[in-house]
């Protein structure tokens, strides 16, 4: 791996623990890692590995422990218990290090509202230590990276939506990071301004920078990682490319079943006690592996099994 | 084409307290002060101008000597103290708060490799300097009613300097404690405004009831007062006394202010 040579390996960094030189290990790797706050597990012997120049997608409902994990990569979480590994350092001691290399975008706008576009980016080029004589040409990389040039001297609170993300993404790629850390990084966006992130971490993907990314959007998950894990009450219950964890977990076909309240209850009935599983669809019942039916099952649309059908069926249909 | 991603920071191994995250942190802040220097500008020259008014033009009719200074220039020197306390104390409590809760900015900062304890020391450095630098204004708008330029006037920044530090950690520290932003009334009622008004800035300390005096002792402001107007007027063999007081209370609020936003930034 010839990023790992030239790049993050500290001058005199301890001879035991030489980061991100050995190529099998991953950038990040959690084992047993449990956070609680008071009386809430919020995540529950969480294990996790991210291989290096790879795109992992975290995904789970509202509340599943994802942002938790987020915040303990950066150490602004201690976790209570277990051990995490950040580009081969070890958190939360060596956490510091760690972030030196590592992306950041917050769920949440933290920009600097009153400050341009370009002072956003030359502190945080800053803050994560570019050389001086460098800082010029990063900011005006990320600069291009956000497609931002022709609005370099705006103040923040002037620029759109859009571009406060695409700068947000920006900021955390001004020193270039090794790993990229997104936490939901097109939530609350119109399907414009998503289709264009989208192709923004699809060409840092592309160039071998490691993601991960969590989110809550199942199709975002679909598109940009080479690996989904599906996160509920704090621990993985499903990882896998999202094609095979929908054969293995959906199969190949979905039937979903249209009809007033009272139908949707019978026929969902009569699948499961034909041993289907069935979930709902908001309008609709769908039955899974309907592939298996051989015509026992009522008239409907047939559609691919899809990765939501996965999401749903090990996440729950309640929606705590 | 356009590397992204790849990596082009080459890392040596990060200590305490690094110079490069502190002089960053920093640079945030004066990057966004030079967004609103103006307004402060304005008010920490006109703010004295009109106490010094009033308190000539009144009180000074009332009273014409103090400690056998001029009253205009016993309250003039006294406010350079009560200038470093609201542009110390008051922005670090409004000023942290609304960083930590309200912008999330330590949330981003804390993303990148600076820990608390450098945010913080960066923030109340900065802090303390800029009311050391404004801190003077009383002075000079004194000067306009007749105080006389003096040597030791070039010493009066670093002493805002050093009380600030202790005020801005103080700042920092109860933005760390309160849980809301109204609360804040609680600690300029209580806290703020006694200290600066038992400071000897308006009225000397050595005519109040004993009980007093002691409370004026341990008020860190009662030393920056007496430190500046000897500073305008003649140093003592006290002023070291003055100095170390204000040091000790400076390093005391440091510690509770990295120990307290620690709590509150890492889960």
């Amino acid at each position: 791996m010839p990023t790992v040579a030239s790049g993050g390996t500290p001058i005199s960094a301890r001879a035991v623990c030489h980061p991100g030189s050995v190529a099998s290990t991953p950038a990040i790797r959690l084992r047993g890692v449990v956070k609680r706050f008071g009386d809430i597990t919020a995540v529950d012997g969480l294990d996790l590995d991210v291989p290096e120049g790879t795109c992992l997608g975290l995904l789970g409902p509202n509340g599943a422990g994802k942002s938790t994990t987020m915040r303990m990569l950066t150490a602004q979480a201690i976790p209570d218990e277990g051990s995490l590994t950040v580009l081969g350092y070890e958190l939360p001691g060596d956490s510091k290090q760690a972030r030196a290399h590592c992306g950041v975008v917050p769920q949440l706008d933290n920009l600097d509202i009153e400050l341009t576009a370009r002072q956003n980016l030359a502190v945080f080029a800053r803050l994560y230590r570019v050389p001086r004589w460098e800082r010029h040409a990063a900011v005006e990389r990320a600069l291009e990276i956000a497609n931002l040039v022709e609005r370099a001297d705006t103040p923040v609170d002037e620029l759109s939506g859009g571009m406060r993300r695409r700068l947000l993404i920006a900021r955390g790629l001004v020193h270039r990071p090794r790993l990229l850390l997104l936490d939901e990084p097109t939530v609350g966006l119109d399907p414009q301004v998503r289709q264009e992130l989208w192709a923004l971490i699809d060409a840092l993907r592309a160039e071998g920078t490691t993601i991960l990314m969590s989110t809550h959007y199942i199709e975002e998950a679909e598109r940009l990682a080479d690996t989904v894990a599906i996160m509920a009450q704090g621990r993985i219950v499903a990882r896998g490319r999202p094609a095979d964890l929908v054969r293995e977990h959906a199969g190949a076909e979905t039937l979903e079943v249209y009809g007033p309240p009272p139908r949707l209850a019978e026929v969902r009935a009569a699948a499961q006690a034909q041993g289907f599983r069935t979930r709902r669809t908001g309008t609709a019942v769908a039955i899974l592996r309907s592939e298996d039916g051989d015509g026992r099952l009522p008239e409907g649309v047939r559609r691919a099994a899809s990765l939501e059908d996965v999401f749903v069926l090990l996440t729950g249909e309640e929606v705590a | 084409m356009r590397r992204l991603g790849s990596p082009a920071v080459r890392m040596r191994r990060l200590h305490r307290l690094e110079p490069a995250a502190i002089f960053g942190v920093m640079s945030r802040d004066v990057t966004n002060f030079a967004t609103f220097w103006k307004a402060t500008t304005f008010s920490s020259v006109i703010e004295p101008t009109i106490y010094l008014l009033a308190f000539g033009l009144g009180v000074g009719t009332l009273v014409s000597t103090v400690q056998g200074l001029d009253y205009v220039q016993f309250v003039g020197t006294g406010m350079v103290a009560t200038s470093v306390l609201f542009a110390s104390a008051l922005s670090a409590m409004f000023g942290t708060f609304v960083k930590h809760r309200f912008q999330r900015t330590y949330d981003a900062i804390l993303a990148a490799p600076v820990d608390t304890e450098e945010l913080v020391s960066a923030e109340i450095l900065w802090m303390s300097a800029r009311a050391g630098v404004y801190g003077c204004a009383p002075l000079l708008v004194s000067m306009l009613f007749g105080l006389d330029p003096s040597p030791g006037m070039l010493v009066v920044p670093f002493i805002g300097f050093l009380t600030a530090l202790g005020f801005a950690g103080f700042g920092v520290l109860m933005a760390a404690v309160v849980s809301k932003i109204d609360s804040f009334n609680y600690v300029t009622t209580t806290v703020i405004t006694p200290l600066f008004l038992v400071s000897g800035t308006f009225f000397p300390i050595d005519e109040l009831p004993e009980w007093a005096q002691v409370l004026a002792n341990v008020n860190p402001l009662y030393h920056c007062v007496q430190l500046v107007r000897h500073a305008v007027f003649g140093f003592e063999t006290a002023d070291l006394a003055h100095a170390a007081v204000l040091i000790g209370f400076a390093v005391l609020m440091w510690r509770l202010a990295i120990w307290r936003l620690q709590k509150r930034l890492i889960d």
